[in-house]
């Protein structure tokens, strides 16, 4: 064998950069890919560009002023993120909020699954080349974004899941907005799916691509779409309900094959199953008060505060110091719609968490770039990391 | 004949000419898009905009210089200094929000227990220079003056449920 042939013969592979900038690496992914050609024979996720020291910051602010830290995780479905929060800090002050809060959180934590999901199906369809779901996503985004704005002041960073409730009731008339979206959206929900599902260009790029089976789905500690595309029919909401999730009816998908087409009809069917609850949660919500009846905990009505020398002292001390929260550790989870979005706090009786560990669903997903993404082509690769759902607010936190 | 279905779907095109279909019948549609300078979306009484300080009907401005919005925000965007004022009354001689700092959460308005610092419905206060953002006591007092009526009106239709 001649020189030149041996030196061809042992050609190096091909390492090169996929993002942060490139659009579809959602957010500031760095991929470093070794390729063969056009196929990846490694993929190595770099991540840390967004990080902010979220959890470290959570422990120098008082338990309500870190509750708007966590809408900025994952900011694709910020009340979702307050969720786990708010149910942990009560489990460890031994409250439980009031019946209509709790349906409360469930119908926004249920728009919040549908706002989330709906970016992601038509982000993916987006990368693998379909345009146009992806307008008509945002149009309805924009209408639940609507809905959020009008419960709590803003349309991402809701900051309304407190630590014993709500923070606000619900406007007359928004109830009817979303039922009568509820009439709506299957509809569009529809047209997205006759242009996607049996499309034979989506079927393409996505049937047989990042296949993951039920035990490496399980090993690498994947939840959500991801671990039910799969096959395991594993979803929080229904192993260990939390708030009114007992009282609802609602079923969970499952894939078959566990590659990105599945995934994605995971979600598509999360959505019509959101809508159910949704509608579930409207029907059966009771009357009564938003936030705990403590006014060591929830703030007093704006009117007593004025009026009562007694709850404006409650208010004061509220606001300045905050509650104390008694010794103790919690891990609590609730089925966000990326996966199981757990927070383990750490009290040490004072009015700070001592620790505040977030556990986010995507960051598992990250780890399985590699083995999902080995033996496909660059292309693949988007579709892979679209379908994974990612969000690297929640990731590099 | 599951076979002769699929052949049948495969060759005819038929989901690709359905969806084509789809997105030709949406073309007549009417478009859903706002001229946005001059067309604006609906906005909630509970909307968190941009920030402004109240004055009572008679020209007295609320803040107290009670320092609570201070003391909750969580981004550690305000700063205020207090002294009492020739007449006695207890008032602040610097309010400063930083707006590239604060994360509109609405803390602050919360906090207040005179309805003295709120976020009101402006969302249009971009600027070309970092340091306009850094907002001063006059300003904050100015852009409560200009949506005094809006915030007036914002507050009492939400004054049930706060």
């Amino acid at each position: 064998m001649s020189a030149a042939a041996e030196a061809e013969a042992r050609i190096k592979s091909f390492t090169m950069n996929f993002g942060p900038q490139h659009p579809a690496a959602h957010g500031v992914l760095r991929l470093v890919l070794e390729m063969d050609g056009e196929v990846v024979e490694r993929a190595d996720p770099h991540i840390g560009l967004l990080h902010r020291g979220t959890e470290k910051l959570i422990e120098y602010k008082t338990f309500l002023q870190a509750v708007p830290y966590f809408d900025r995780l994952d900011y694709v479905s910020p009340m979702c993120m307050e969720h786990s929060y708010a149910l942990g800090v009560e489990k460890l002050l031994g409250i439980e909020p009031p019946p209509r809060a709790k349906y409360l959180r469930v119908l926004y934590a249920e728009i919040t699954r549908v706002l989330n999901h709906l970016l992601n199906v038509c982000a993916f369809g987006l990368d693998v080349g379909a345009l146009t779901p992806f307008l008509w996503g945002f149009e309805e985004r924009e209408k639940l974004m609507e809905f959020y704005e009008r419960v709590c002041g803003a349309r991402l960073h809701a900051a309304y899941f407190r630590p014993g409730g709500v923070h606000q009731d619900m406007p007359a008339g928004l109830g009817d907005d979303i039922l009568a979206w509820c009439e709506a959206f299957p509809r569009v929900l529809d047209a997205i799916e006759e242009l996607l599902t049996e499309n034979r260009i989506f079927k393409q790029r996505t049937v047989d691509i990042g296949r993951i089976s039920a035990d490496d789905a399980l090993d690498w500690g994947l939840t959500g779409p991801m671990l039910r595309g799969s096959g395991v029919a594993w979803d929080l909401r229904k192993a260990q309900p939390y708030d009114a999730y007992e009282t609802m009816e609602f079923d969970i998908p499952i894939g078959k094959n566990g590659d990105c087409w599945d995934r994605y009809l995971v979600r598509i069917e999360e959505m019509r199953q959101s809508l159910r609850i949704i509608k579930q949660a409207m029907a059966q919500m009771p009357g009564g008060p938003v936030k705990v009846n403590d006014r060591k905990v929830a703030p007093p009505p704006r009117g007593e505060m004025k009026g009562s020398m007694e709850a404006l002292i409650h208010h004061f001390k509220l606001y300045t110091e905050g509650y104390h929260v008694p010794a103790g550790e919690t891990y609590t989870a609730t089925e966000a719609p990326k996966g199981e979005f757990g927070v383990y706090l750490v009290s040490d009786g004072t009015n700070r968490p001592y620790r505040c560990k977030i556990r986010c669903p995507d960051f598992a997903f990250l780890q399985a770039t590699d083995f999902m993404g080995r033996g496909h082509m660059l292309a693949d690769v988007v579709a892979i990391i679209g379908s994974m759902d990612i969000v690297f607010g929640s990731i590099d936190r | 004949m599951a076979f002769l279905d699929r052949g049948a779907r495969a060759v005819l095109l038929s989901e690709l000419a359905a969806g084509l279909w789809l997105t030709l019948r949406h073309m007549f549609k009417t478009p859903v898009t706002v001229n946005y300078p001059y067309e604006k979306g609906p906005l909630s009484p509970r909307f968190r905009g941009e920030h402004a300080l109240r004055r009572y009907p008679n020209g007295e401005e609320r803040c107290i210089a009670c320092k609570l919005c201070e003391a909750v925000c969580p981004a550690l965007a305000i700063t205020i200094e207090a002294e009492p004022r020739e007449d006695g009354s207890r008032r602040t001689t610097r309010y400063d929000i930083d707006m590239t700092k604060c994360i509109y959460c609405g803390f602050c308005q919360e906090a207040c227990p005179v309805d003295a610092i709120v976020e009101g419905p402006n969302f249009e206060f971009a600027t070309e220079t970092r340091e306009e953002l850094f907002y001063d006591k006059a300003k904050l007092l100015t852009n409560g003056d200009r949506w005094e009526a809006e915030i007036a009106h914002n507050l009492a239709i939400d004054a049930p449920y706060r």
